[in-house]
């Protein structure tokens, strides 16, 4: 082509000019870890099931939650969300109510019938669990995932543990537990009731298993010394709220007192309630504030008329008769004897003080190693005896469903890497989504969802649950409040707001490319991205 | 679910370019994988440049809503020159270089023109920065608007003549430093009491349509545009598109400080049919001028060893002013 005067190009596209050589800094699409995930001691992604519950892909959220945790109905209902209380949207409005949609989805798995795929491969492994609370159902649950023949071994007559025979009707329904304990046993888990291990050593080499996983709970109350005298009726919390499960109603009678200030305390408190206890007074040694049970707890307990004695130890007991020293806080916080006393009639003493573990079936085992009366595990959950693992309320933890739960996994996830001699390795955690890493401007108000409660006065009466689900609805309503912190929506924001149109949209699912050969590196796609999912990175010159 | 949920069913995404929750035929212009990207890839716009992307915005959008059946008439500035260095072209249609001030009387011809060879559906836009349009432009433009010739005339507001090094324009806010246009006396920026808002003026011709917009904001740009598009006659949209050469800012803050000169009520947003204004966009959270003025070098000597200048205080009676000329802010609740 003949070209004008002083011009030596052809006529084109400016395509042919590759501005990616002017950049210094490249953007790179990134996930981060949401706060919630971070938080969740069963390791649930929470962020990811979430996604699919705001598109009404209700099924793909529940296959996806349960992933990592089998156990949502129970979890919706008893899990004490941790995740929750770190949801970045608490900086913007109210929190996402992470719990409550997983309940819904629980629910809904459960009115659908949904089940579990079975494993593609066996790999011809035996494996015994021990104790079917949330621990042993998880581990028992995760390893029949991974293809390991398991064997469920249960003292009680019932699966569920602590959550059956501790957690009261009236906040966990029994036939949730069974729903979701069914739905492990038809992947194929063999579940033993009534058969306690005594000997772990010799139920291994019975089996013969190749591994084990212990999760036997703390069942043994702790007692405290308290002098009695007279025909004290004195009980402890676990023996009580077991009892719930039999045949006959414990006999309290009309003023029940409660000794201890945790979870236990207030649902031994709120149980005696409902058995027609006119009065329910929790005594505990410190305030209100250094309860280890949680504030909505204690404030639950208060609708339905508890009472409660702060700052206030049983020195000791006579009859129907307390001697209640009043305590003060020191300057540490510690609470100190005044001499002050008062006493208080009661029909009935139940003392909440806590459980230690029977640790009997370890007797003799070589390697086993006890602190503070639980068992020492390693990073990998296993005892000091190869192939013996253990987790829940019986290994240093926090005690809660969640936690219990979360390590039911992660040892199957070692027994297996165990088992098939390649030890596991945990994938490396992303980078924290924190709030400042967002862009907070796309987000619009949007105030949680209440759930619904019963009313106090209609509580008492029965042990009815006391706290409703969400429907349809509302779920979806409170899924779409998430911020998908950390990790790529799909909002199209960087294709949007890229100025040399350098960003790549790769279609519903896809995701987004940077097109490298043009992006200036400007960071606005960075800038602009409400979930920080972009990452703007030294380009090496 | 109640009134409430309902009203913010997309609690997430609302406001952004896309969404994936809502239907496609609904979302932005911007959102879709077919949009025509009339100005594509390669052009020599500075990193970050603001009407580089609110040129695709506008330009896309109008593409859109005449079936892409659209011709273009550009006026001198950086837009011009960014895109269309000869040989070379980044319009991904058709597409004229008038002169510095004329765009206005060459698109009224070629709107003409298309009248009188037949072809009615063919429609007209011209563009040109805020120098091209409010200064050397004017005559032509209020002539369009007078004549109410068929022709959307779009200005691209980055407040000074940026092509040619930073010169002050009609639309450079007071205390505004410019590179070689310095007032004379001791203080540095721009003085106070000069310049004109065109939008107000467009509204005095009473013509079809007058709007502003922004490129903080796509949803109501490209709302804007289409309505625009919708209607015959001469009509006038003024968009705000922040330069981080001339404003001396960093090139991610394009789209943050255009936020924040809405969110101030130094840029207010608005839309006027007939001689009227017919809606205002609200302020989400108002924000103080500080927050915007902070942020860009042109306003460094407000700031200057730590002390904040008195004509802080002016800019935000401006922004003050604006607020209660347009009714910027939603009424308080309970408040008569
Ligand atoms: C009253 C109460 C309320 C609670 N409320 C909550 C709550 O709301 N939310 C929450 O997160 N946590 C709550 N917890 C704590 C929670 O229940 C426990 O942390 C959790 O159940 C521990 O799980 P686990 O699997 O380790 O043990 P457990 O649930 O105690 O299960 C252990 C199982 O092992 C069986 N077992 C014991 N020894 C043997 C043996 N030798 N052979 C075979 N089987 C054996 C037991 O029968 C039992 O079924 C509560 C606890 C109590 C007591
Ligand atoms: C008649 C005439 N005078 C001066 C110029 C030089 N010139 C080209 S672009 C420009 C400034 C453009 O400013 P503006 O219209 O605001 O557009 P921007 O570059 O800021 O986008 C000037 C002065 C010219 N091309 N024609
Ligand atoms: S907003 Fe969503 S992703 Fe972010 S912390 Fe809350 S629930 Fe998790
Ligand atoms: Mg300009």
């Amino acid at each position: 082509m003949k070209h004008p005067y002083a011009i030596t190009l052809d006529v084109g596209t400016s395509r042919k000019n590759l501005t990616g050589s002017w950049r210094t800094l490249r953007p790179e699409y990134v996930d981060r870890l949401p706060p919630c995930n971070n938080a969740c001691p069963a390791g649930e992604d929470i962020q990811g099931w979430l996604s699919h519950a705001e598109s009404g892909g209700y099924e793909a959220a529940w296959r996806a939650l349960t992933a990592n945790n089998p156990l949502p109905a129970i979890m919706g209902r008893v899990c004490y969300h941790p995740c929750e209380n770190a949801c970045n949207r608490a900086s913007i409005d109210e929190t996402v109510g992470i719990n409550s949609v997983e309940r819904f989805l629980g629910d809904l798995a459960i009115e659908k019938g949904w089940q579990f795929a079975l494993p593609a491969t066996e790999s011809g492994k035996k494996v015994l669990v021990v104790g079917a609370g949330p621990a042993g159902l998880s581990a028992a649950y995760h390893l029949r995932r991974l293809g390991h023949w398991v064997t469920l071994r249960e003292a009680g007559p019932l699966a569920g543990g602590m959550m059956r025979f501790g957690i009261p009707k009236y906040r966990l329904p029994r036939n949730i537990i069974d729903a979701e304990v069914a739905r492990i046993t038809a992947m194929g888990v063999a579940l033993e009731l009534n058969s306690k291990v005594g000997d772990i050593e010799k139920a291994m080499v019975d089996g013969p298993f190749d591994a084990a996983f212990l999760a036997v709970g703390a069942h043994i109350a702790k007692r405290a010394y308290i002098p009695a005298a007279g025909a004290a009726k004195v009980l402890d919390a676990v023996q009580l709220l077991r009892s719930m499960e039999g045949e006959a109603p414990p006999l309290l009678g009309r003023k029940v007192v409660v000794y201890g200030g945790g979870n236990t305390a207030i649902d031994v408190a709120r149980t005696a309630r409902r058995l027609g206890a006119q009065e329910a007074i929790i005594v505990y040694r410190r305030t209100r504030e250094k309860m280890p049970a949680h504030d909505f707890e204690v404030e639950e307990a208060l609708e339905e008329g508890v009472s409660m004695k702060w700052l206030s130890t049983i020195k000791n007991i006579d009859g129907g008769t307390m001697q209640i020293e009043k305590m003060a806080l020191d300057e540490k916080g510690f609470p100190q004897p005044t001499g002050e006393f008062e006493t208080l009639e009661a029909d009935s003493l139940v003392l909440a003080l806590g459980q230690d573990v029977d640790l009997s079936l370890l007797n003799n085992v070589p390697g086993i190693v006890i602190e503070n009366g639980v068992v020492k595990v390693g990073p990998d959950m296993m005892t000091g005896r190869a192939g013996v693992f253990a987790g829940g309320d019986m290994a240093p933890s926090e005690r809660t469903v969640t936690v219990a739960v979360g390590h039911g996994k992660k040892a199957a996830r070692f027994i297996d890497g165990y088992l098939r001699g390649q030890p596991y390795v945990p994938a490396p955690r992303h980078g924290l989504a924190s709030f400042d890493r967002l862009n907070s401007w796309y987000y619009e108000d949007a105030p949680a969802t209440v759930r619904p409660m019963l009313e106090a006065a209609r509580r008492v009466q029965s042990f009815a649950e006391v706290q409703g689900g969400l429907d349809e609805t509302n779920a979806l309503y409170e899924a779409r409040r998430c911020l998908s912190c950390g990790n790529c929506f799909e909002c199209d924001n960087c294709y949007g707001v890229c100025p040399d149109n350098a960003v790549i949209k790769l279609g519903a699912g896809n995701r987004f490319r940077i097109d490298y050969d043009y992006c200036k590196g400007c960071g606005l796609c960075a800038a602009e991205c409400p979930c920080g999912a972009i990452e703007m990175v030294a380009e090496a010159i | 679910m109640n009134e409430m949920q309902k009203l913010k069913f997309y609690q997430k995404g609302t406001l952004t370019v896309g969404n994936r929750l809502v239907d496609e035929a609904s979302r932005n212009v911007q959102a879709s994988l077919d949009r025509s990207n009339s100005l594509t890839c390669g052009h020599r716009a500075c990193q970050g440049c603001g009407e580089a992307l609110g040129a695709r915005y506008a330009i896309d959008a109008a593409m859109r809503a005449s079936n892409r059946n659209l011709i273009a008439v550009n006026a001198t500035g950086c837009l011009e020159v960014f895109t269309t260095p000869y040989p070379e072209t980044s319009w991904q249609m058709p597409w004229m270089h008038s002169l510095f001030g004329n765009a206005a009387a060459v698109a009224t011809g070629v709107a003409a023109a298309m009248r009188v060879t037949g072809k009615p559906a063919t429609r007209v836009v011209a563009q040109g920065g805020d120098g091209g349009t409010t200064d050397i432009g004017f005559g032509c433009l209020s002539g369009m608007f007078e004549r109410n010739d068929d022709v959307l005339y779009i200005c691209y507001d980055n407040e000074g003549y940026m092509n040619t090094g930073v010169q002050r324009s009609s639309a450079t806010p007071p205390t505004a430093r410019t590179a070689t246009t310095p007032p004379l006396g001791k203080e540095t920026g721009n003085v106070f009491g000069t310049g004109k808002f065109v939008p107000k003026i467009a509204v005095a011709h009473e013509i079809p349509y007058v709007a502003t917009a922004s490129v903080a904001d796509l949803h109501d740009l490209e709302a804007k545009i289409t309505k625009a598009m919708s209607m015959h006659g001469a009509r006038y949209i003024q968009i705000n598109v922040p330069c981080p050469l001339g404003w001396g800012a960093a090139s991610h803050d394009t789209i943050r400080l255009a936020r924040l000169a809405i969110e101030t009520g130094l840029f207010p947003i608005f839309e006027a049919e007939h001689g009227r204004i017919t809606h205002v966009r609200k302020i989400r959270s108002q924000v103080p001028v500080v927050e915007y003025l902070k942020l860009q070098r042109r306003f460094a000597h407000l700031f200057k060893g730590g002390v904040e200048d008195p004509r802080v205080a002016r800019m935000q009676a401006i922004a003050d002013r604006h607020i209660a000329e347009y009714g910027l802010l939603e009424p308080v609740a309970g408040a008569a």
